[in-house]
């Protein structure tokens, strides 16, 4: 030991021992007290209190980073498909909404790809088709994919026919059709994947089942409006508006989150996962609500504040759904939540553990 | 029952279950040898937990079968424990084939299924590794194996079943710890058998069987001495499924605020130019 020479007292003890263990198994055969404690001791036991040696119940969640992935392009996709097809029927603004409706159903496809990507055996992709289930969020949202892709494809096939045809029957049918699936399908598109994680046994995802629908929503369409703006849609009050709405959502939803003192929602408060989670709250909340309140006063440097908060808002997604998807993972190994062991029972055992030692 | 029998005389439609008796477990691993023997599953590595002589660690794809060893504070022995020793109990920990199960309603593609001898059985022929089923298990049990793509979980033998045998690793239970038999008479069974331990002076004996959980109940059933805690049992599972009105209510709420919001911006801000 390197502090042997500054604590003699320590280091005789020490000395001493060893004599004592020499002269104890000279004279035995076999020395009885414990003697060091091995490091990291007291090792977990199997407690009440303590659980099966501190071992996590729950399995961790085994998606692929293509899922969070998922996430973000269906959540701006399903409220690019309601932009688009509100936009022209109530505002007159038929490039932004065309641009909407391309972008929607480009991001179905990617949505698709990215779904089935992370399957296990991504050649079965269709039984996820075999059933339909109303207690089962994956199922749900596997058949309101395939209906929003289908009708964001018929919306864009109307646009393409439209260049091609003047007034034709079939192109109106397919807009009509397109528009009724988009905006009915693309609500629970947008934020059913909140819903997805929430309803499941990892404390810190199911602790926010109320809260996540409403955060993957607000900042899907968040995104949405951003990705409309580097398409060129910078000038649209329309797009600003929905923006700031989102904006001041998402700032509420992350108060709210500052706000709960719940110990199963310690991964999206600390370590690397929370810091991902508070930045995502930073970046799709004030910071583009910030931006854009400023875009109204600003004459000439309109442009370029919206385009900051559009570039915000969309990492800001990104960031949100990569940080609740890891802290569902640290969650997993939460060992206490699932056994309903709490912090003070924890704090009663480390009190009795400092006496017997 | 000296010898088990061949014949369970269990016919499909009759609910069946295990009594997994931990009093009677001797920790001798013969029921995850015959799990993974019959069922053909590859083996985990020659792992050292370091935490126990525990050296399965937990259920999941390739273990069916898990033999918890808790090693108790050190407390005056019953049961042939002495004072000086800690206590050490066993319990083979499986699959809860729970009343309504996590797993089987998170399940997309149907692949999960209820059998007809009301066990959940999954399908590999069907699933398509989307691991839902993982997070939905409140018990750990089910995983995905990433190798092969798909889930998997025990299956109550139900091959075995089918032909009128106990599954594997009751069979191979050297001290019948491990029961299997129909879900009623077991449950019978265990309440007589938790009369004689407490009858022996083991007064923290008790029955796992959440019936006033969400999960209404297993087919699993164990007895075991202290807290379910310790053996890494919930003691309130809950099916995660009862939350999703609460899910579907707040997504329809925020959806009413986008489509309101979508709606007023483009009817009077959404002229061009």
């Amino acid at each position: 030991m390197n502090d042997a020479g500054q604590n003699q007292p320590e280091f005789d003890i020490r000395e001493n021992r060893l004599d004592e263990i020499r002269r104890k198994a000279s004279e035995l055969g076999a020395v009885q007290q414990p003697g060091i404690r091995a490091a990291g001791s007291p090792l977990p036991k199997a407690s009440p209190q303590t659980g099966y040696y501190q071992q996590p119940l729950l399995k961790e969640p085994q998606w692929t980073p293509l899922v969070p992935l998922y996430f973000f392009v269906g959540g701006a996709s399903g409220s690019l498909g309601v932009i688009g097809s509100l936009a022209d029927l109530l505002g007159e603004d038929h490039d932004l909404a065309r641009k909407a409706r391309t972008m929607a159903t480009a991001g179905a496809a990617i949505s698709s790809v990215l779904l089935i990507a992370d399957l296990g055996r991504p050649s079965r992709f269709l039984n996820m088709l075999r059933v339909f289930k109303l207690q089962s969020a994956m199922s749900v949202g596997s058949w309101v994919l395939s209906g929003f892709a289908s009708s964001a494809a018929a919306s864009t096939l109307a646009d393409i026919l439209d260049t091609q045809v003047d007034g034709s029957f079939i192109s109106a049918f397919l807009r009509s059709v397109g528009r009724t699936g988009c905006t009915v399908l693309g609500m629970p598109f947008h934020n059913y994947t909140g819903v997805l994680i929430g309803a499941t046994v990892i404390p810190a995802w199911n602790n926010r089942i109320r809260s996540l629908p409403r955060e993957f929503g607000m900042s899907g369409l968040q995104s949405a409006v951003g990705l409309l703006e580097f398409a060129g849609e910078t000038e649209s009050g329309a797009l600003n508006a929905i923006g700031l709405v989102a904006a001041a959502f998402e700032t509420w939803e992350g108060l709210e989150l500052l706000r709960a003192r719940d110990p199963e929602l310690s991964p999206a408060k600390h370590g690397l996962t929370g810091a991902l989670i508070q930045t995502a709250g930073v970046l799709s909340g004030p910071l583009p609500l910030a931006l854009r309140i400023a875009s109204l006063f600003a004459g000439g440097r309109k442009r370029n504040l919206r385009q900051a908060a559009a570039l915000s808002g969309i990492i800001g997604s990104l960031c949100l759904r990569y940080g609740w998807v890891a802290a569902g993972r640290v969650s997993a190994r939460d060992w206490k939540t699932p056994l309903k062991i709490s912090a003070h029972e924890q704090l009663e055992l480390s009190a009795e553990l400092i006496e017997k030692y | 029952m000296s010898g088990a029998t061949d014949h369970t005389g269990i016919k499909p439609g009759e609910v069946t279950a295990f009594l997994t008796d931990s009093t009677l477990c001797i920790g001798c691993k013969a029921c995850e040898v015959a799990c993974k023997e019959w069922n053909g599953i590859s083996a985990d590595g020659f792992d050292f937990t370091g935490w126990s002589y525990d050296n399965t660690g937990a259920l999941g794809h390739s273990t069916w079968r898990h033999v918890k060893f808790v090693e108790g504070q050190i407390t005056p022995g019953v049961g042939g424990n002495s004072a000086q020793q800690v206590s050490w109990e066993f319990s083979s920990d499986v699959c809860k084939h729970c009343e309504v199960a996590g797993c089987l309603e998170a399940c997309p593609t149907g692949s999960l299924v209820r059998t007809e001898f009301g066990s959940v059985y999954l399908q590999p022929d069907i699933c398509n590794g989307c691991a839902y089923c993982v997070v939905a298990c409140p018990f750990g049990v089910v995983q995905k194996n990433e190798d092969d793509g798909r889930a998997f979980k025990c299956t109550f033998c139900t091959d075995r079943q089918k032909a009128g045998l106990m599954p594997a690793c009751a069979k191979a239970c050297p001290t019948e710890s491990i029961k299997f038999g129909r879900l009623d008479e077991l449950r019978l069974e265990a309440e007589g058998r938790l009369a004689t331990l407490q009858a022996r002076g083991m007064s923290d004996a008790q029955i796992y069987d959440p019936t006033d959980s969400s999960v209404k109940g297993l087919h699993a059933l164990f007895i075991i001495r202290g807290e379910p805690e310790t053996y890494n049992l919930p003691p309130e599972p809950e099916v995660p499924t009862v939350y999703l009105k609460e899910g579907w209510k707040s997504a329809a709420i925020e959806a009413v605020v986008m489509i309101s919001a979508v709606v007023t911006s483009f009817l009077f801000l959404g002229r061009k130019g």
